[in-house]
């Protein structure tokens, strides 16, 4: 039999056990993040190097297979494509947030919900099929090609809604009852409420969504490859075709050599750093929010 | 006759209390959510002008009477209300009335402090925009005004612009008056607005509520009985019974404090019951 000292022993062993077996663990969580930057970093060394990074911006054209890597119409489609996703997707998932916790109730509120949660879960390559048998033919009914910023920016926007709606929706519940019941008290009307009171209150939470919802669009890369046109070519318009950073990578690493291949790593770096910052940005607010939630 | 029991028996009758110092008129009004009975009963005149002061353990329904008053509980759509409750020539219970013009007429002071998370110059700014004053040099003048009236401009007034939350609790919860008497209100309901403040604090709003005597008709629930004796010119006693709260004993506070006619009462004031 045991006695309660040999207990307590057995249980500090055990203790000492799990505490290695996690720390191990979680040190290999982290060193395989390092392990990612350090490999994106090697594998483009002899470009970022020796203030070689310069020419990515200076260069005359991508023309990789002559040495000439200029990204900035890349970048600028990237974060064009971005934006227009964002914008469109911020209104409409504000206001269905606003639906789902001010005036949804019941069945509907529950039904419009889960949704929201379907829209998040199918895989990207079904939107961008969708885009292309469907919405790049409408487009191209306007102004050919079709596949274009626009394209490209709608669909993003429907990939990144349910995020923005769904973290919108948590950061306005998250908004102190007590709060909304003091506009109510001072004989405010709903709307008032909500445009003055909840949504300022919850502004931080709102775009800490947004930024990670950000973070997801400028990485996508399959619905950007099928829909937006691929030509590498600074947007002069919302019909214009382009070519994300992220789809650049996609179509040209598997013949890529050499700098070239150098220059595709430089662009993954580059997209790997914008959405760390995105993230940290976006939990960083969120913490913000918390604290506000608390007062 | 002892004068207690005099002014005992003016209050006891309905008839002594006159038409223009009637203000609200509250009669036998229950209050269920859902099926259950949360306060049953509940008679009780609100003199214009003075402090009326509701004691009671947690639980009896003193917040859920408060917020009837104002129409805030109509939010709940569980909740559903019997009786009448008489204010201005209209039934708040039976009538169909605008509760938004309502509330700004029936002002309230919450618990904790709410003051909306914005600067201290927009938490005032708001209910005036919102209630139709268009002119912002009116506005200006209001704010003015109602900061003052709190004691809160000197501390204030070169600071308008920063966040309302990163006042002190006690400054907060004067702002929220303010915001609560900008609308010029006619009553105001307070939720023990004292209880989630420190001692120095509670004490700075306490005078404050005693100022308000005479220019508002003022309803406090509040825990701390000496508060209650303190300020109020009436007190209601609520209790629960059954689940359910109903008020035990109501009249002047001297007399209820002093002698009060119910055993549940004299056990409660004096600390052996609740």
């Amino acid at each position: 039999m045991l006695s309660k000292a040999s207990y307590t022993q057995l249980g500090s062993k055990l203790d000492v056990v799990v505490s290695v077996v996690l720390s191990v663990l979680s040190f290999l969580c982290a060193a395989l993040l390092c392990l990612i930057l350090w490999f994106l970093i090697s594998e483009s060394w002899t470009l970022i190097a020796s203030g070689q990074w310069q020419r990515f911006f200076l260069d005359e054209g991508w023309y990789p297979l002559e040495g000439l890597y200029a990204m900035t119409p890349m970048i600028v489609a990237s974060l064009a494509l971005t934006l227009g996703a964002v914008l469109i997707a911020l209104p409409i998932g504000l206001a269905c947030a606003i639906y789902l916790e001010f005036y949804a109730r019941g069945l509907p509120k529950k039904a419009f919900r889960s949704l929201l949660n379907l829209l998040a879960g199918i895989p990207s390559v079904v939107f961008g099929l969708w885009g292309l048998t469907e919405l790049v033919p409408l487009i191209a009914a306007i102004k050919a090609p079709g596949t274009s910023v626009l394209a490209g920016a709608i669909v993003l926007s429907l990939m990144i809604l349910p995020t923005v709606a769904l973290t919108s929706a948590a950061a306005l519940s998250g908004v102190n009852r007590n709060t909304l019941a003091g506009a109510h008290a001072l004989g405010f009307t709903q709307k008032t409420m909500i445009i003055a009171v909840a949504i300022p209150s919850a502004r931080s939470g709102i775009i800490s969504g947004v930024l990670l919802s950000t973070a997801r669009a400028i990485g996508e890369t399959m619905v950007v490859l099928m829909v937006a046109g691929n030509v590498v070519q600074m947007p002069d318009s919302l019909f214009a075709p382009v070519r994300a950073l992220t789809s650049n990578i996609a179509l040209e690493m598997a013949y890529a050599l050499g700098d070239h291949r150098a220059s595709l790593y430089a662009s993954g770096l580059l997209l790997t750093l914008i959405v760390w910052l995105l993230a940290y940005l976006a939990s960083y607010l969120n913490e913000k929010s918390r604290v506000f939630a608390r007062v | 006759m002892t004068v207690a029991e005099v002014i005992d028996s003016v209050i006891d009758n309905d008839v002594a209390i006159s038409p223009t110092s009637l203000h609200m008129d509250i009669r036998d009004l229950s209050i269920y959510y859902g099926e259950k009975l949360a306060v049953g009963g509940i008679s009780l005149p609100l003199r214009r002008g003075k402090i009326t002061a509701l004691i009671g353990p947690s639980g009896c329904g003193k917040t859920s009477f408060l917020t009837t008053l104002n129409q805030l509980s109509s939010l709940n759509s569980d909740v559903r209300v019997d009786g009448d409750i008489f204010f201005d020539g209209e039934n708040l219970v039976k009538d169909s009335i605008d509760f938004l013009t309502l509330r700004r007429r029936i002002g309230m002071i919450f618990q904790k402090p709410n003051p909306f998370p914005l600067s201290i110059f927009r938490n005032l700014d708001l209910p005036l925009k919102e209630h139709g004053v268009k002119s912002r040099a009116l506005r200006q003048e209001k704010i003015e005004k109602a900061l003052q009236d709190v004691g809160l401009w000197e501390e204030v007034k070169t600071r308008l612009n920063t966040p309302a939350l990163a006042l002190s609790g006690g400054q907060q919860q004067r702002l929220c008056i303010a915001r609560a008497l900008i609308l010029e209100p006619e009553i105001l309901l307070m939720d023990e607005p004292c209880s989630a403040l420190d001692p120095i604090s509670s004490g700075v709003v306490e005078d404050l509520i005693m100022r308000l005597r005479e220019d508002y008709t003022v309803v406090i629930v509040t825990h701390n009985l000496a508060q209650a004796k303190r300020i109020s010119d009436f007190t209601a006693f609520f209790w629960t019974e059954n689940n359910a709260g109903k008020m035990i004993e109501f009249g002047d506070s001297q007399c209820l404090f002093q002698s009060p006619k119910n055993a549940l009462t004299s056990a409660y004031i004096s600390g052996t019951k609740g």
